[in-house]
């Protein structure tokens, strides 16, 4: 589904801030895989996401989604296939929108916003319908604006306008980050699920052991922008909490 | 009386440059110093279009276009060349500056000879009546069409735009392009001002439009603070309290002319009356949360 070939990303070249944070990785993900990416600060695994995404460009290699390449396309024309989950819960969405209106951008992420009404009394009915499989209440609130609401509905929102449209994979950046333990783990619970019932191919990074160990398919470790550990579904499970730690305790 | 009618229509004429300003400083975030010059652009395209004994509609159109393309070229400015918005709306204002003095040949024009979008609708007797339901007619026109335009599928594109970039980003909207758009559309408004305000008043002065941010700055704010207020979600009554705001602020500084202040301290006035309107809520909010302790 996804390949990456050989992707370097340095920031700030020739500068005494130079800083190599992705370095030469190559990346097969399959169809339907849920990878987890774990690694310290600084290990090149967020810059990975964003290259994936779009948002910078890599320096050399390659990005093959389906067979295309698309490392130089900017991060909107790569939005219809490519969904993302920001670790900031209010980057997701539009604070000053609407629940609904901002629903209404995520359907019309593959097709261009002309100026007629889109928000209709069926596309209320659909969004509603949507929201109650969070069975948070929002169903109710559609017209609430969203800064009104906690990180943990902003996140479970921000995934659940991911699947408004069929996209192929679903990049989360440490999503609980900025959030409580129970509303962490009612996003993940979320996240987990839309993943299986859309078959997405998705890549999670994060910094709990934990949510690593628990959700996924794989699991790789980055250091200083390379994959210094990489483990498929059976390997993993085999895998204890304290066995990870001890990648972190290098000092 | 006649005064106050008079402020009602003015601030009419004010009323798509306070729209095009909502637009710009309030939903995209943009603070457009482009619009001194724009506002004057659309005057003296209305005048140059007037004397060589254009049509109406050609005129409205024309001085809309030229403002539009102000518009973009701070956006492409601001965009492309990663230029601070501030910056940019000044450089395209200066440099209309020059534009403005070469398209009108002179630094003023008469207009009142010539048959003006007042003139040619013509039901009332009295002529300030006659002006005001022009201007009724227009604003109630433009209220629909913006209100209809930012609930749209590109209007909800454009607001989320001004809110998280890179929220509308991820749901496959160009921001640069859409900023462009925006920008263009607030300045063909604002140029549309200038052009009613030509017709209005019987000429047009290059210097018109010096400070006239300022004065739509304050509509927007008025506007805004009611907004607050009344804690409004709906984008037509948001619309609804922008014009009201403008014909609150016109009525301000009428009041102040009328209670004896001097006409060349107009401008002072003007500052004077937004930093009052910007202060207030601020130290107001201040006030509410000593009084509480």
């Amino acid at each position: 589904m996804l390949e990456l070939h050989h992707i370097c990303k340095t920031f700030d070249k020739g500068k005494a801030t130079e800083v190599m944070a992705v370095d030469g990785v190559t990346l097969q993900l399959e169809a339907g895989s849920y990878t987890v990416i774990v690694g310290a600060n600084g290990s090149g695994k967020s810059t990975l996401l964003n290259l994936i995404a779009g948002s910078i460009y890599p320096d050399s290699g390659k990005i093959l989604l389906k067979g295309e390449e698309i490392q130089r396309l900017p991060d909107y024309r790569r939005s219809p296939w490519v969904a993302r989950v920001f670790q900031n819960p209010l980057t997701g969405t539009a604070a000053s929108l609407s629940i609904l209106d901002n629903f209404r951008m995520a359907a019309l992420r593959k097709s261009p916003k002309w100026m007629k009404r889109g928000v209709d009394r069926r596309f209320k009915t659909t969004v509603a319908e949507k929201l109650t499989t969070l069975g948070m209440g929002l169903e109710d609130k559609l017209t609430q604006v969203m800064g009104t609401l906690s990180g943990g509905q902003r996140q479970a929102i921000t995934l659940l306008m991911t699947v408004m449209t069929g996209v192929d994979v679903l990049l989360l950046d440490e999503p609980t980050a900025a959030l409580d333990p129970r509303s962490a783990r009612e996003v993940m619970e979320i996240a987990d699920r839309i993943i299986r019932e859309n078959n997405l191919t998705a890549l999670l990074v994060t910094h709990n052991i934990n949510e690593a160990l628990h959700y996924g398919t794989r699991l790789i470790q980055m250091e200083n922008g390379k994959v210094v550990r990489d483990f498929d579904n059976q390997t993993k499970s085999g895998l204890q909490h304290g066995e990870v730690v001890t990648w972190f305790d290098y000092y | 009386m006649d005064f106050y009618i008079a402020a009602i229509i003015q601030a009419l004429c004010f009323g798509p440059l306070v729209m095009g300003l909502f637009l710009s400083m309030k939903i995209f975030n943009i603070p457009d110093i482009t619009t001194d010059g724009s506002y004057t652009l659309g005057a003296v395209i209305t005048a140059v279009c007037l004397s060589r004994g254009y049509g109406l509609p050609a005129i409205l159109i024309l001085s809309m276009l030229g403002g539009a393309l102000a518009g973009c070229c701070t956006a492409f400015i601001h965009t492309r060349l990663r230029i601070n918005a501030l910056l940019a709306g000044i450089l395209v204002m200066t440099a209309l500056y020059s534009v403005n003095l070469t398209l009108l040949g002179r630094s003023n024009m008469p207009l009142l000879s010539h048959s003006t979008i007042f003139s040619w609708f013509s039901v009332f007797a009295v002529t300030d009546q006659n002006t005001l339901a022009v201007l009724i007619a227009l604003s109630a026109v433009l209220f629909f069409a913006m209100s209809f335009m930012l609930q749209s599928d590109f209007g909800i594109a454009m607001r989320a735009t001004g809110d998280s970039e890179s929220m509308v980003r991820a749901q496959g909207v160009n921001t640069a392009r859409m900023k462009v758009y925006g920008l263009a559309i607030s300045n063909a408004l604002v140029a549309l001002s200038g052009c009613l305000i030509a017709q209005f008043q019987g000429f047009t002065d290059i210097n018109m439009g010096i400070g006239i941010v300022i004065s739509g700055l304050g509509a927007v704010i008025i506007g805004d603070t009611l907004i607050n207020l009344l804690k409004i979600r709906a984008i037509p009554l948001m619309l609804g309290c922008v014009l009201l705001g403008v014909i609150l602020f016109q009525l301000m500084l009428a009041v102040a002319l009328g209670a004896g202040v001097d006409a060349s301290m107009l401008k002072l006035t003007t500052s004077l009356l937004v930093l009052l309107i910007v202060a207030l809520p601020r130290v107001g909010s201040t006030v509410i949360q000593l009084s509480k302790r």
